[in-house]
């Protein structure tokens, strides 16, 4: 372990493999899954749950059923709608054929395998890796998949959490299982206690920033360190989810009190002395004490600053303060050029007319109750379009209980029904060619949020201060 | 599954690094419910503009390209899980990817759709990349069985890994869910174990 002191500039230490008996978090859950394994191949992994949504999965079903192969297990899968819908009047049959079609397939594929389906408008519909969480679905130890690259979020409760392909979701279907190989071990730790005003979005984008998109590729992340263990389970979730974002297939926190103390009384949780005992093994998860990585990155809390990317993929990222850099290989311009930016200028001062607070990374109410926080008494600016999207119905309804929707209507921004919206802009929630948005989401790619649109990520207090400013600033500045 | 064993082709080159799979198809066209038709809008913004003009300057659209391989620069199909980027990509008419470094998703999702991800090393794609340049008719050679990736031209050749499993199943035809339908018992032993 290397101390503090030392470590105030990132470190990798890639680590020769040692065989060793000390197991990681991991190493634990992914061992107590494997059914079967073939020699020189990969290992066939149980999947305690599988979470469905209305795009990944109608090609599945319909390759189970030309072959004639039954859903094993309907009771392992909950089933979501919600890249797909729309975020206003969700009463109303939805207007787009396709989508409606994709909808309504979805609810049929269900029925007929016998699947749970929190439907659009059911008090526990939302995106799938906000309502999971909050039902009680997800506990430490688990594996889960999803047909969503996002899935990693649910590593934030001590469980194995990837995104897998269509073809995966029909074999999940088919077998309850998949066949992979085990991946590499990867250890951010970041220690110290972070500045005010920098939020678990900052964190990690400014660990994606350092160690580049494609660092944890092949590997399974590991964050560990006091920033971690001190963050609630919604910020831990935030930085799950964008392991993915770093090429990681999935990213873990140990389970500990937090943890327990939040998955508590949840709906779909053990209750009573079964919860207890979960707790008695879960208690066992967290890696051991020596137990060996494959890599390995160290950072600093306070190297931390509040966060914003100014490029086309999620590494591209810099304090909000900071020049873009001056770097230049053939990708970076063509990545400038299409944002409409140059090397080495500010982002400060430079004006933005939408704001999206929302999707799998950033929807929890915690990310509603800080952004409420800054906006509270203040108008947005004139050109500033904000939209906020609750991550799920029962978010949307704290909103509303706690009188955030009155503080965020006074202030101009428009409160909208749970789905992942603009994130990916499968449904009406575009942003228009050529715009910036200032975004809580987890992608800047070219087009994510609609043709020629321009995302920058940044957390939900960066997003908030940008729409009362109608333009980039420097919120430590303004807020110490 | 379509079986795979060589193949000689023209290549396209992409010389673009972490091309994401937001780029091989847009999310405004997963709303399918089958796996047909992807291919017409693989690389969709890149190849029309808003209006649905073909944009000459993309390599996808320059007549001197053409073939069933498509040569890209490192990290190829990161982002989203969507297998409708591989759907799209076989759909458009390719049976290999060549980059030095592939996102995990994409690499299983293209093996479990006859698409095969051929990773090669970095001084590898850039002789690809100028040689394609150079001379858009050239031949590139993928020899699954042997591992090895060929420019025809001068007889310039490369290995490549593939998992043996993986290698087998392409080579027959395989897919996954065959091979865990056998598993069945083992499978059903190991729940009753766990409760």
């Amino acid at each position: 372990m290397i101390s503090m002191k030392s470590s105030k500039l990132a470190k990798c230490i890639a680590k020769s493999f040692q065989h060793n008996m000390k197991q990681t978090l991991f190493d634990k859950v992914w061992d107590a899954h494997v059914v079967d394994s073939i020699e020189n191949g990969p290992q066939v992994l149980y999947i305690d749950k599988h979470l469905i949504h209305e795009v990944t999965s109608p090609q599945a079903f319909e390759e189970l059923e030309q072959r004639g192969i039954p859903v094993l297990r309907p009771d392992q899968i909950v089933a979501t709608a919600d890249h797909n819908t729309p975020t206003v009047d969700q009463h109303l049959p939805i207007k787009d054929d396709l989508s409606r079609n994709q909808l309504e397939q979805l609810t049929l594929n269900c029925d007929k395998n016998g699947i749970t389906l929190y439907q659009l408008g059911h008090k526990y519909n939302g995106i799938v890796h906000v309502m999971a969480p909050e039902l009680g679905f997800t506990q430490p130890g688990m594996t889960i998949v999803c047909g969503d690259s996002h899935t990693s979020t649910h590593g934030a409760f001590g469980a194995i959490a990837f995104g897998i392909g269509t073809s995966q979701v029909a074999q999940v279907f088919a077998s309850q299982c998949l066949l992979l190989e085990k991946p590499k071990k990867l250890r951010v730790t970041v220690n110290g206690t972070l500045k005010p005003n920098v939020l678990s979005k900052d964190v990690i984008l400014y660990i994606i920033s350092q160690i580049g998109t494609n660092a944890g590729t092949g590997y399974f992340c590991e964050y560990a360190g006091e920033v971690f263990e001190n963050m609630s389970m919604e910020g831990r979730m935030t930085v799950c989810n964008m392991s993915i974002e770093m090429g990681a297939r999935g990213g873990m926190i140990a389970p500990d009190e937090t943890t327990f103390a939040y998955i508590k009384d949840k709906e779909f949780a053990p209750k009573g002395a079964e919860f207890d005992q979960k707790v008695t093994y879960w208690k066992t998860l967290p890696t051991d004490v020596g137990a060996e990585f494959d890599k390995e990155y160290f950072f600093d809390a306070q190297d931390i600053e509040p966060m914003i990317t100014y490029g086309t993929n999620p590494g591209m990222g810099v304090k909000v303060s900071d020049e873009i850099p001056k770097q230049g290989d053939k990708s970076f311009d063509k990545s400038l050029q299409y944002m409409g930016f140059e090397a080495g200028e500010s982002l400060l001062e430079k004006p933005i007319n939408f704001v999206f607070i929302g999707s799998c990374t950033n929807s929890r109410i915690e990310d509603f109750r800080v952004a409420a926080d800054f906006v509270k008494g203040k108008q947005k600016a004139k050109n500033v379009t904000a939209w906020l999207v609750p991550g799920s119905k029962q978010v949307e309804a704290q909103i509303i209980e706690e009188g955030l929707q009155t503080v965020f209507e006074n202030a101009g921004f428009q409160l909208r029904q749970p789905g992942c919206s603009a994130c990916l802009a499968m449904n009406d929630d575009k942003i228009p060619q050529g715009e910036y948005c200032v975004s809580t989401s987890n992608r800047n790619f070219e087009g994510r949020q609609g043709q020629g649109a321009r995302t920058l990520l940044a957390s939900p207090l960066v997003a908030a201060a940008t729409a009362i400013e109608g333009k980039i600033i420097d919120i430590t500045k303004q807020l110490n | 599954m379509e079986k795979f064993k060589t193949l000689t082709s023209t290549a396209i080159p992409l010389a673009i690094e972490n091309v994401d799979t937001d780029q091989i198809i847009p999310a405004r066209f997963l709303k399918a419910t089958d796996k047909k038709g992807f291919g017409a809008n693989l690389f969709r913004d890149w190849r029309y503009d808003k209006n649905g003009a073909s944009n000459d300057a993309f390599i996808l659209n320059n007549p001197n390209y053409g073939g069933s391989i498509l040569v890209a620069g490192n990290n190829f199909g990161c982002g989203s899980s969507r297998e409708h980027a591989a759907w799209a990509l076989t759909g458009f008419g390719f049976k290999v990817i060549v980059s030095s470094f592939f996102a995990d998703i994409f690499k299983g999702n293209s093996l479990n759709n006859g698409l095969l991800p051929v990773q090669v090393s970095e001084v590898f794609l850039k002789e690809l990349l100028q040689e394609l340049s150079n001379n858009p008719q050239s031949k590139i050679e993928v020899n699954l069985e042997a591992q090895t990736i060929t420019i025809l031209n001068g007889n310039r050749s490369e290995d490549f890994d593939i998992d043996p499993y993986k290698k087998t199943c392409m080579i027959n035809g395989y897919d996954d869910i065959d091979f865990l339908l056998s598993k069945r018992e083992v499978i059903e032993a190991f729940e009753l174990n766990r409760n």
